[in-house]
């Protein structure tokens, strides 16, 4: 930012952002022109894991750094347990081993993706974006809809009761460990799941619907806000099928074009990078081949259903496919079908959970494997909120030397800006702060699902700050969202 | 009669701590008839609108914001609990007071293998960070401390319950955890 400059910019600060998981600040910076020239959300929280997961033993790693994040502790468990089998030289895990893994994270992402719909999101959607913030929250929902509050309740504690069967303990479990897992299922957890599970399919395919129809009758003003072309970054399954649990990364551009495909975890530094912003905490990753500036890129629901060829369960394989239509050939790259996506996706992670509930796998008796020792385990899995990397180094004396976490918000940490400033753009009259822009830059940032917990390996609650900004610097106009 | 009044923060910890809170499940609709919700990461008040009778502390204190959140939560709340191993202790992310601040600012934003043209954050628009984490207590004063990372759901509708009914909580021995 050029603070010397002469000429009169303005800034806007949005301060707290609430309903998202996190803690984090908007400024809008304006031109001489008085139009947005850039807009930041500035993460304000550090906490260092990096450096000081280093000297402790790798096994411990998995339960460490779940303590991450408390909304998906289970990604990082997983992440850290698939990068520990590396290191112990668990090639190919049980069967039992990975299918509970499996089951474990359909069950977190079933949880995760209802939290954020029901609970944080729902209440723009139904409640409107510009309703009163003393009813505009979970709480609203409950007074006006009790029965979708029922369920958003009821499918949250399923897959909280998922990750209880498979991990131990509903957060910061213990069920995966490097080679592994700790435990399988039992005839009673098993009964006790099955019971459910079409409920759930049921609701699921009801929340799809729910939020089609909400989309499609607003979608001249859902489909801009917020909106714009990217590229896309997950991992499918070799052959191109939705995977969350393992793969290989795929990139791809704006028009659906390949940029990167089939890469394996371990090649991960060929092709993403991180550039630092000295006014956030939270890095900004970009496709090495195509530079800081235009190599940035979204992860998360949206990203896996541009980038997969198909999806292995039937129910969410039409809906992929209907949803595809959005795009008529290319991605589709509205901000708003996040939601539209992550509900595909929570039917996705219902019907993989019936697949595994009828698994006798999941009750075998061989749990561990391992094989010869490496000193370097780098493993790729697809959290709720998008692609997550782990990568350790740990030494003869099962110490770890090096720990490196680029976490799933981190990567949409640039496409949070773009969104920012597109509603800026759209919705800022004069230099003005006015309620309408405040609640729909939340609602822009919400889309994302951030975890800003995990993405700065900090958490707290999520202040939205606007402060307006100028090109000298000057703060022209603040103001704190309430 | 007015309902009594509620407000949550999440200060330095990962949100483990309302996510078993919101493990009572079936209870929320029970809870919310209850009590009022005040500022809260779970809904959209910013700002405190009044005094609150109850206050729940998740988290330690990494950053000076951080710390005059609290402060603020000392000011307006009757009642101040301090929830999971991050309030009480500080938790993993004190783990970092046994190095420097700079050697793990150099490893997150110079070192890390994945990072280009590294620089370590400062800017007026960002926290500024603390040299430890510190535990609530440590900050301000703190009326009940519920242990657990995170606590179970029944020990916060136990405490949660208890207060409302005006008499001291009781959690059983087999929700008292110190993982």
């Amino acid at each position: 930012m050029s603070v010397a400059s002469t000429t009169k910019e303005k800034k806007i600060v949005i301060n707290p952002v609430t309903r998202i998981e996190g803690h984090a600040k908007v400024t809008i910076h304006l031109n001489e022109k008085g139009k947005v020239d850039t807009a930041r959300m500035h993460i304000v929280e550090f906490r260092g894991f990096e450096r000081f997961v280093q000297g402790r033993l790798y096994w411990e790693a998995p339960v460490i750094v779940q303590r991450l994040c408390g909304i998906c502790p289970i990604s990082h468990l997983l992440c850290a347990a698939k990068a520990m089998d590396v290191i112990v030289g668990a090639d190919r895990l049980t069967p039992t081993g990975e299918k509970m893994r499996r089951l474990m994270h359909y069950g977190q992402v079933f949880q995760s993706h209802a939290l954020h719909f029901f609970h944080l999101s729902s209440p723009d959607l139904l409640l409107g974006y510009d309703a009163d913030p003393v009813i505009r929250n979970v709480i609203g929902i409950a007074q006006k809809y009790p029965e979708l509050a029922t369920q958003a309740i009821l499918m949250r504690k399923y897959g909280q009761e998922v990750i209880k069967a498979t991990a131990g303990k509903k957060i910061h479990g213990t069920g995966a460990i490097p080679g592994g897992i700790n435990k399988n299922l039992s005839d009673e957890e098993k009964t006790f799941l099955k019971k459910d599970i079409d409920q759930m399919i049921q609701w699921s395919v009801e929340s799809v619907a729910l939020y089609k129809k909400l989309y499609l009758d607003d979608i001249d003003r859902l489909s801009k806000l917020g909106s714009f072309e990217s590229n896309y970054v997950s991992i499918n399954r070799k052959d191109g099928c939705l995977d969350l649990y393992d793969g290989l990364l795929r990139a791809k551009d704006p028009d659906g074009k390949i940029i990167f495909d089939m890469v394996k975890p371990m090649d991960y530094l060929k092709y993403i990078r991180e550039g630092v912003r000295d006014w956030s905490y939270m890095k900004f990753p970009f496709i090495y081949s195509l530079g800081q500036e235009k190599g940035w890129y979204r992860v998360g629901p949206l990203a896996r259903i541009n980038n997969c060829d198909f999806i292995d369960t039937p129910l969410a394989e039409k809906e992929r496919q209907e949803f595809m239509e959005l795009g008529g050939g290319k991605p589709v790259h509205a901000t708003m079908a996040y939601h539209w996506a992550r509900l595909i996706e929570t039917l996705h992670a219902a019907e993989k959970i019936k697949e595994l509930l009828d698994d006798p796998d999941i009750q075998g008796k061989n749990l561990v494997t391992s094989g010869d020792r490496r000193h370097e385990g780098i493993a790729i899995l697809e959290a709720p909120r998008g692609t997550l990397f782990h990568h350790y180094k740990v030494d003869d004396k099962d110490q770890i030397t090096m720990a490196n976490l680029i976490v799933s918000t981190t990567s949409n940490n640039e496409p949070m800006n773009q969104s920012v400033r597109r509603v800026a753009e759209d919705y800022l009259e004069g230099a003005q702060i006015t309620e309408p822009l405040l609640n729909l830059v939340e609602v822009a940032i919400r889309a994302y699902d951030p975890c800003l917990s995990c993405a700065t390996h900090a958490i707290g609650q999520m202040p939205l700050k606007v402060k307006l900004i100028d090109v000298k610097g000057d703060v022209i106009e603040e103001k704190v969202h309430d | 009669m007015a309902k009594p009044k509620v407000a949550t923060a999440a200060l330095a910890g990962c949100f483990g701590c309302h996510m078993s809170l919101l493990d009572i499940d079936e209870r929320i609709v029970k809870l919310i008839e209850l009590v009022d919700f005040d500022k809260s990461p779970i809904d959209d008040i910013k700002r405190f609108t009044g005094p609150v009778d109850v206050g729940i502390i998740e988290g330690g204190c990494a950053t000076q914001e951080n710390a005059e959140v609290l402060q603020l939560f000392r000011k307006y709340c009757k009642v101040l609990v301090a929830v999971g191993e991050c309030a009480l202790t500080g938790g993993i992310p004190s783990m970092r007071n046994t190095v420097s601040l700079t050697e793990c600012m150099e490893e997150a934003y110079l070192k890390g293998p994945s990072v280009v043209d590294g620089v370590i954050p400062n800017d007026p628009d960002i926290s500024l960070i603390l040299d430890r984490v510190y535990p609530c207590h440590e900050v301000v004063k703190i009326d009940y401390f519920i242990p657990g990372c995170p606590p179970p759901a029944d020990a916060f509708w136990e405490v949660l319950t208890a207060l409302l009914e005006g008499r001291e909580p009781k959690i059983p021995y087999q929700a008292l955890k110190y993982d």
